[in-house]
C-alpha cells in the first residue's frame, strides 16, 4: 500500500492527521507531510478512514 | 438482522453501507436512490464542476474504495412509502424492498420560489444534473446572472460565476449575509468579499417575481428595482426530503426525528441532511447540512443499527459540527456553532488581512471557531471544543500560539 496525496487538492486542514497521525502531519508551516508513504498493513483501516474523511477527496491508496 | 435497506444513495447512505460491511455485516444491503448515478461528491458542484475545471466523473467518492462492497443497487427509482410494521419500503416502480434494518439518508431538496418552478433559465443546485444544466446556461455568453440568496451555495455560485467573467447580481433578504450563522461582523466581511470581486450585492431585499417570454429575462425585487437576467440561481435553503415518509408513523419535524443515538424507531436509523437528532452534550435537537456530518453520522447510524438492543446501543452521537466553504480565494471554515448572541474574539491574524481565527463563546465555554484562510486551525479548535475548553483558557492558549 502506497499513500498518494494530490497536493493540488489538499488544503492542509489536518483532518487526516486527526484520523491517522502515524501517517499524516500538518506542521506549523501549514503544509501536510506524509510521514510514511508505505505504511504497514496494520495501518490500512486508519488510512482508508483518512481517505473517506478527507473533505477534499485528496488522498488515494495505490497498490504497488 | 439479515437485510438492510438504505434509502438515499449519496454521502450518508454510502458511508452507512461501508460501515455496515467494515463492522462485519454480511447480509443483503439494498441501496435505493432516486438519482440514476452512483454516489458522488456534491461540494465540487458549486466549485470546480460549475467552473468547468472538472468533468463530473471526477466527483467520485473515496477513491473507489467502496467498489467491492457487494451492494444491491436500485438506482433511478424513488422510495414512495414506508410500512414500519411490515418492515417494507415501497418504490415508485411498484416493487417493494423488505428489510430487517432501515437507514434513512434521503438528504434535502432545494427550495424554489413560488411561480418560477418551471421557468426556463431559473436553476437550483443540488444534483450533478442541476449543475450540468446550470453550466450549460453559463456557457452561453454574454450573460448576466442573478443569484438569489447569499448563503453558502449562493455565495459559491456567485464566486464561480465571477471567476468565469460573468456579471453577477446577488440578492439577499437579510441585511447581513450569513449573519445568523457567522454573526454580524464576519457576515459583513463575507459581503465585502463579493463587492471586492465586482458582484452587485443587494442586501435587505427579497424577490418579488420574475418575468420573461420563453425564459427568464428579468428579476423584480421587493425594493421596486428590477435586474436583467439571462439565468437565475435560487439558493434559498433546503427542505429535508421526508415526503415519502408522510403517514408512516415516524415523527417528522423539519427532518426525521431521532433519539440521541440516531434511532428513529426500532430497526430504523437516519443520517445526514435529513436527520434531526438530540445532541446529548448540547441538549438540543439539531439537524446539520454539512458534508462531514453526513460522513460521521452515516457511520454512527450504521453502528447503531447493528447494535440493536445490545452493547453500544446507547452510544449517543455527539459531534462538533464542522464545515467549509470556498469563495473566491478565501476558505471559510466553522467548527462548532457561532450564533448572534455569542461573544466573539479574533485570536489569530486579523479581519483586515482576511486571514484569521475567531472564537465564539457562551457561558464561559468556547462554542465555535471560525477560520478564514487557515484550514488547519479550524480542525485544531474543533478538537479543543470537543475537549470542552473554557473561554479564558482558550484565549490564553490561542494568543500564546499566535504566529506572524
Ligand atoms: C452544490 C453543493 C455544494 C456543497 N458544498 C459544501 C461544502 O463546501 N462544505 C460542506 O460542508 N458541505 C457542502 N455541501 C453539503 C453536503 O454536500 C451535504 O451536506 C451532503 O451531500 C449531505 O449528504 P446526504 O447523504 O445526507 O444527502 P444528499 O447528498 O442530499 O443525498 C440524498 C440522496 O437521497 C436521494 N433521495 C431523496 N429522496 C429519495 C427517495 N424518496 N427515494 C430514493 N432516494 C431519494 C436524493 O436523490 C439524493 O441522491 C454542499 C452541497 C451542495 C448541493
Ligand atoms: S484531510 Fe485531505 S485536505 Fe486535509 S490535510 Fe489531509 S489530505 Fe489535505
Amino acid at each position: 500500500m502506497r499513500v498518494v496525496v494530490d497536493f493540488d487538492l489538499c488544503e492542509s486542514n489536518a483532518v487526516c492527521m486527526v484520523v491517522a497521525p502515524e501517517v499524516f502531519e500538518v506542521r506549523d508551516d501549514d503544509f501536510l507531510y506524509v510521514l510514511d508513504e508505505t505504511p504497514d498493513e496494520a495501518l490500512r483501516p486508519k488510512v482508508e478512514e483518512a481517505v473517506r474523511r478527507c473533505p477534499k477527496q485528496a488522498i488515494a491508496i495505490a497498490e504497488d | 438482522m439479515r437485510s438492510v435497506c438504505v434509502v438515499g444513495a449519496s454521502l450518508a447512505g454510502s458511508r452507512a453501507a461501508q460501515t455496515l460491511r467494515s463492522e462485519g455485516f454480511d447480509g443483503t444491503i439494498t441501496m435505493v436512490g432516486e438519482e440514476p448515478h452512483r454516489p458522488y461528491d456534491r461540494p465540487p458542484l458549486s466549485k470546480q464542476v460549475l467552473a468547468g475545471d472538472w468533468q463530473p466523473e471526477r466527483t467520485a467518492l473515496s477513491a473507489g474504495l467502496d467498489d467491492g462492497l457487494d451492494l444491491d443497487w436500485r438506482l433511478g427509482v424513488r422510495a414512495t412509502g414506508l410500512d414500519l410494521t411490515a418492515r417494507r419500503v415501497s418504490l415508485a416502480d411498484g416493487t417493494a424492498v423488505a428489510y430487517d434494518g432501515l437507514v434513512i439518508a434521503t438528504g434535502a431538496t432545494p427550495r424554489r420560489l413560488a411561480g418560477t418552478e418551471d421557468m426556463a433559465g431559473v436553476h437550483v443546485l443540488r444534483t450533478v444534473d442541476d449543475c450540468l444544466a446550470l453550466r450549460a446556461d453559463l456557457d452561453r455568453a454574454p450573460l448576466r446572472v442573478v443569484v438569489v440568496g447569499a448563503g453558502f451555495i449562493g455565495a459559491e455560485v456567485a464566486a464561480t460565476c465571477r471567476r468565469r467573467g460573468i456579471e453577477v447580481t446577488l440578492v439577499e433578504a437579510l441585511s447581513v449575509p450569513l449573519g445568523r450563522v457567522l454573526g454580524t461582523e464576519i457576515g459583513s466581511l463575507c459581503g465585502e468579499l463579493h463587492r471586492d470581486h465586482g458582484v452587485d450585492l443587494r442586501l435587505g431585499t427579497g424577490v418579488e417575481g420574475m418575468d420573461g417570454a420563453d425564459r427568464v429575462e428579468r428579476v423584480r425585487l421587493a425594493d421596486g428595482s428590477a435586474v436583467d437576467a439571462d439565468a437565475v440561481v435560487v439558493g434559498v435553503g433546503v427542505t429535508p426530503a421526508t415526503g415519502w415518509l408522510e403517514g408512516s408513523g415516524l415523527v417528522l419535524d423539519d427532518g426525521v426525528v431521532c433519539d440521541e443515538t440516531c434511532l428513529a424507531a426500532p430497526g430504523v436509523v437516519a443520517a445526514g441532511d435529513v436527520a434531526r437528532w438530540t445532541h446529548a452534550h448540547v441538549g438540543e435537537a439539531m439537524r446539520v447540512e454539512h458534508w462531514d456530518n453526513a460522513v460521521q453520522q452515516g457511520a454512527h447510524a450504521a453502528r447503531r443499527l447493528l447494535a440493536g438492543e445490545g452493547p453500544g446501543a446507547g452510544q449517543p452521537y455527539c459531534p462538533v459540527p464542522w464545515f467549509w466553504s470556498d469563495q473566491y480565494d478565501r476558505k471559510i471554515q466553522l467548527a462548532g456553532r457561532a450564533g448572534l448572541d455569542a461573544e466573539v474574539a479574533v485570536v489569530m491574524g486579523s479581519l483586515s488581512e482576511r486571514r484569521f481565527v475567531a472564537l465564539y463563546g457562551r457561558d464561559g465555554q468556547v462554542i465555535g471557531a471560525l477560520a478564514m484562510n487557515w484550514p488547519a486551525q479550524a480542525v485544531r479548535w474543533r478538537v479543543r471544543i470537543a475537549d470542552g475548553v473554557a473561554w479564558d483558557d482558550a484565549l490564553t492558549e490561542a494568543r500564546a500560539g499566535d504566529r506572524p
